[in-house]
């Protein structure tokens, strides 16, 4: 195991030595080489192995602060540049926060059903580090946003400023839908979660020990039974998580959010949506 | 009761020469007891009020400056009470040889009036026999969830290593109200519901009517929310009644009229608050919030290019649970 290891952060030496030798003339490329140092030393293989990434903003757009001055709630936003149709969508969207203990903050995932592979949340940031958006397309191809951000300390940050208000309130949950509904058109929804997504690195003075940690790690958005958002989350994601997402409704149904954390608690909230068309011929 | 209030003017000149001798004498000042090693000549220290005394801070970003808060002391005729301590053990020591140059009386107290380093880290100053530290029921709390992220920042700004002895926790904390007497005066000390922090404390002074309120107000420096904007607008609406003559704010000038000296506070607080809800309401996200919402009274803020964002995401992160 700690040979593997030596072994690996060897040969990423290796490469980002030889990297930085075939970019040394120029000097902006040569920045980048080493704020990617950990993406190419290890991260890459450890999440995509040795499949190919395409690097463009065609597919999906991160939008991030270039600075961020507080580091425990750092918005993040996800773009699609494509529809989601039943012949091509994007099936799951990576988080990767380099320089993050832990430095996947989430994997998302989307179906046809969603409409738009749209998503927006927060993050902590631990340290100046590349964030990258990673899309997967349902035929596996890969395609990367890369922005840099300059936030720190993020992840030990004390969670709440208000931890007592965080608290009395775990596992409430708020889901709504924004603007007018439209049948067969991608909806704007957003999952509020109360709770502290303790990440276990803030450590307490007096006796030295780490804060359990304790987070949101799995949510399912369901209408009327069939998926339209999911995501696996790690601590990465700030307390309180919020998502916007979209998905596409069919008349009157459903909308479940079912949330589970590290401590297997369950939450769950419904709500009945429907599309205007509808609504109007009810009332009349 | 014997505690003279001597004119303003007096005084201060006694301290400049106090503070000058320190200054050129720099070697007799290191003789002589260990309160007065580290005398610094550059401590400036005003009388706000009768044996009231304010260290005046500057605005600047915690950990990219020095001496950025208000710091201050209360003499009584028995003991002196300390209101923070600063950001470093230097700060502490420098407070530390001000009050030397004032009085006789050994330091009893030191309230600290919340958690953040820039009022704090000179704590560690103080540590000897007799000196007993106070503080809000939470701060303790708030003490062991940040110190580490504290000593990390303090290190890298001080250019050398802090450890864990430069958090220094209360022995005593205040849970509702607790009254000290140092002698001819009586302190009160006021824990507060979540306002700038979920642990504010402020102390009024029975003599002179007056009270150190820590960050319940700033002025001449953005407010900087980390606790609750709802509960920071209730504490300031409810001290607004209380009939104080001055306070001394936590950032701004040494002493200040109440309760006008809280009304641009509590004008930024309001008005920030009314946008960000109507940002909610209209469905409006927390990234864009942040870009768009400008700071109320933008002009008269110093700091607000480092602060209104960051209050923008408390403010939004807090009333977005609202119903």
């Amino acid at each position: 195991m700690l040979n593997g290891l030596h072994s690996n952060a060897f040969a990423s030496l290796l490469a980002w030595s030889t990297l930085i030798l075939m970019l040394a003339p120029v000097a902006g490329e040569a920045t980048t080489v080493e704020e990617d140092m950990l993406w190419t030393g290890g991260l890459r293989d450890a999440y995509f192995g040795d499949r190919p990434i395409t690097e463009s903003d065609d597919l999906i757009v991160l939008d991030i602060p270039k600075r961020a001055e507080n580091a425990a709630i750092v918005p993040i936003s996800i773009t699609a540049q494509i529809p989601q149709t039943t012949d091509r969508y994007i099936k799951t969207i990576y988080l990767i926060i380099d320089k993050n203990p832990g430095a996947l903050a989430g994997k998302f995932h989307f179906t046809p059903k969603s409409g738009r592979a749209d998503l927006a949340f927060r993050v902590r940031v631990d340290a100046y580090t590349p964030v990258r958006a990673i899309a997967e397309m349902n035929d596996g191809e890969l395609y990367m946003s890369r922005r840099f951000i300059k936030a720190s300390g993020g992840c030990s940050a004390p969670a709440g400023s208000d931890l007592d208000a965080a608290m009395a309130r775990l596992g409430k949950i708020k889901l709504k839908t924004q603007g007018e509904m439209k049948p067969t058109e991608p909806t704007l929804a957003q999952l509020m979660i109360s709770h502290p997504n303790l990440n276990g690195l803030q450590m307490d003075q007096v006796t030295r020990l780490y804060a359990p940690a304790h987070f949101v790690r799995h949510i399912k958005v369901s209408l009327d039974g069939e998926e339209v958002f999911s995501a696996e989350t790690g601590f990465g994601i700030s307390e309180n998580p919020s998502f916007r997402f979209y998905f596409v409704p069919e008349g009157d149904g459903e909308l479940t959010a079912d949330v589970t954390d590290t401590k297997d608690l369950h939450f769950s909230q419904t709500l009945r949506v429907s599309a205007p068309g509808q609504q109007k011929l009810a009332q009349e | 009761m014997s505690m003279p209030s001597k004119p303003r003017k007096s005084n201060a000149r006694k301290l400049l020469i106090s503070q000058l001798s320190c200054g050129f004498l720099a070697l007799s000042c290191a003789a002589t007891t260990p309160e007065r090693e580290t005398c610094s000549p550059s401590t400036d220290i005003v009388q706000v009020a009768p044996g009231m005394y304010v260290r005046p801070g500057h605005a600047a970003v915690v950990f990219e400056g020095d001496e950025i808060a208000n710091l201050g002391f209360i003499v009584g005729d028995r003991c002196v009470a300390i209101i923070d301590t600063g950001g470093s053990i230097a700060e502490g020591r420098a407070l530390d040889c001000a009050i030397r140059g004032v009085t006789g009386r050994p330091v009893c107290y030191v309230i600290n009036t919340h958690v953040h380093p820039d009022h704090l880290l000179g704590n560690a100053a103080f540590v000897r026999p007799g000196v007993e530290f106070i503080g809000h029921a939470k701060l303790p709390r708030a003490l062991a969830l940040r110190g580490d992220l504290y000593l990390e920042r303090a290190s890298a700004h001080a250019g050398h290593e802090l450890d864990a002895s430069n958090i220094v926790f209360p022995e005593r904390v205040v849970a509702e109200t607790v009254e000290l007497d140092i002698g001819g005066r009586v302190l009160t000390l006021r824990a507060h519901d979540s306002a700038h922090t979920d642990h504010d404390l402020s102390i009024l002074d029975s003599r002179t009517n007056t009270a150190f309120v820590g960050d319940l107000v700033f002025l001449e420096h953005l407010p900087v929310i980390d606790g609750s904007i709802n509960g920071w607008i209730d504490e300031l609406e409810q001290l607004s009644a209380i009939p104080l003559d001055y306070v001394v704010p936590g950032h701004g000038p040494t002493s200040a009229r109440w309760p006008a000296a809280m009304a641009p506070t509590l004008q930024y607080l309001t008005e920030l608050r009314a946008k960000v809800r109507a940002w909610i309401a209209k469905g409006g996200d927390l990234a864009s919030a942040q870009a768009t919402i400008d700071a109320p009274q933008k002009a008269q803020w110093p700091l607000v290019e480092r602060y209104h964002e960051r209050n923008v995401g408390a403010a939004f992160a807090e009333l977005e649970w609202e119903d």
